[in-house]
């Protein structure tokens, strides 16, 4: 317990140190404010109303939250379909194999040619570079489920429902989470590049508009702000994980 | 003399060009412990896979069930296999208890059942563990029990000891015995043990490989309850001899 408490309060620690050594290098180094702005002037520009914060985290939490939740839906359920049949995976995997190479961002132009721009297109940037991670190492938990528990299931005529709230999604849970701890951090680059590449909303889409007028501490911030939501996201997927994983089964 | 259980009559499994089973034929009495013993490869897991209503055979008759003994395929087989495959997220009470959610039986009473049948294997005290707190023999108990919850009338059982040290398994073949004596269950036991097969069995039946046959089957006259000095008994000998042969062992 003393040396949980005492890692953690290292942790806060290195934190608190790059902040101080952020401050110190400014003050000292005589680093122009357009260059690198001070932690401080960072968080004054927290406070002016005109750059909306709210508004623009509201639009690029939904983002990344909506792509990444239905990436966590299709990536399982599509993992779920390949264990019903082989043929169908054996199709479909090495396609989804060789998609997956495909770098995401490069279908950005794409997406908004299709979906024009918004939330829906960058969600969707959001959901394409998460959903593979996501589906690939499901299917891999799906795979290491012993066949003989699949047949005692069967053995008792269960219903495919059962063998999947059952057996299946609880004994791939922890290679799920595995993938949803990846898919976080992709799902928050996602939204963001969608933002970048078009948008008239969200916190990239500011940064684009100030970087014009060299408002450096406001695009600080907003990298904070993109963290921050990104942070919370990986909390969620954590605390979810503890929470429905018992300790020996997790995976990474 | 009463009517059999399951009655086997010239069963046959093939897979592709490989003939996993031919010329099965035996009957299995109600309340009997049949041992089915060959070496790898001689049909006997897949034999059981048919009894299971797991894979359909190719040829000759499986039927199970008779007008005194009914059998139904969805609800009166229980499975222990090699390895006890507890569900690692699930209590040991939880585990037990999981046939019974499948099936959809009463939960009151199904949990009653499942603390009963862990006092029956020796597990009292333990409903409220996870698997990775129990050995490896405690764990096949868990996995007996689970097989056993729904109250089948038959249970099927695949090497279910094969994994343990030969001490763990002697105590476990002797827990089992008892376990059948008041569970009072037809139970159809897969091994390649010869000695495991003939200390258990009121009959064995003797597959051999290569090919895939059955190749004897007979009653094991030995007295009950079993005791483990009776492995030195002239008899014990000329049963696991006479499988030997059958074996290509000698």
């Amino acid at each position: 317990m003393r040396d949980k408490l005492g890692r953690y309060a290292l942790g806060v620690l290195a934190h608190a140190a790059l902040i101080l050594a952020w401050y110190l290098f400014v003050r000292f180094g005589e680093v122009p404010k357009f260059v690198m702005p001070s932690p401080g002037e960072t968080l004054d520009a927290l406070l002016q109303p005109n750059y909306g914060w709210w508004s623009n985290i509201v639009v690029t939490g939904t983002e990344i939250f909506a792509g990444y939740f239905l990436a966590l839906v299709v990536g399982v359920a599509l993992a779920l379909v390949f264990t019903w049949s082989r043929t169908l995976e054996a199709f479909f995997m090495p396609l989804l194999v060789s998609l997956n190479m495909i770098p995401k961002v490069a279908l950005g132009p794409l997406i908004i040619v299709w979906f024009k721009y918004g939330v829906l297109p960058n969600s969707l940037m959001a959901f394409s570079i998460c959903v593979f991670p996501i589906l690939l190492t499901t299917a891999r938990g799906l795979r290491e489920i012993e066949p003989e528990l699949l047949d005692l299931v069967r053995s008792l005529k269960g219903s495919r429902w059962q063998l999947f709230t059952k057996i299946q999604l609880p004994g791939a849970l922890p290679y799920i989470f595995a993938g949803m701890k990846v898919g976080a951090i992709l799902a928050v680059a996602g939204a963001i590049v969608g933002e970048f590449l078009g948008s008239d909303r969200g916190l990239g889409y500011l940064m684009l508009q100030v970087q014009v007028t060299l408002d450096t501490p406001a695009m600080f911030m907003a990298v904070l702000l993109i963290t921050l939501l990104g942070m919370l996201l990986y909390g969620i997927v954590l605390g979810l994980e503890r929470w429905l994983v018992p300790k020996d089964a997790r995976v990474g | 003399m009463a009517e059999a259980f399951i009655r086997l009559s010239g069963v046959r499994k093939v897979y592709g060009e490989h003939l996993a089973i031919s010329d099965a034929s035996f009957d299995v009495m109600p309340g009997e412990l049949v041992s089915l013993v060959g070496p790898s490869g001689c049909g006997k897991s897949t034999l059981l896979k048919i009894l299971a209503g797991l894979h359909p055979h190719d040829g000759g008759e499986v039927r199970i069930g008779s007008a005194t003994h009914p059998f139904d395929p969805s609800r009166d087989v229980g499975m222990v296999f090699q390895a006890p495959l507890l569900l690692k997220w699930r209590r040991v009470l939880e585990n037990v208890l999981l046939p019974a959610e499948i099936l959809g039986l009463p939960a009151g009473e199904s949990r009653e059942r499942a603390r009963e049948l862990l006092n029956l294997v020796g597990l009292r005290g333990y409903e409220a563990k996870y698997p990775y707190e129990l050995s490896g023999g405690m764990q096949q108990r868990a996995a007996i029990a689970r097989a056993l919850v729904h109250d089948p009338k038959l249970v099927l059982m695949d090497e279910p000891f094969g994994a343990l040290d030969a001490l763990t398994r002697e105590k476990m073949n002797l827990e089992l015995l008892r376990i059948w004596q008041e569970a009072g269950k037809t139970i159809v036991f897969v091994t390649h043990g010869i000695s495991e097969a003939v200390f258990l069995g009121t009959r064995v039946v003797v597959l051999t490989a290569g090919p895939a046959r059955m190749a004897d089957n007979f009653q094991i006259d030995l007295p009950r309850p079993r005791t483990l000095d009776m492995k030195t008994h002239a008899r014990f000998g000329e049963y696991t001899r006479r499988i030997y042969r059958l074996l290509g062992m000698e």
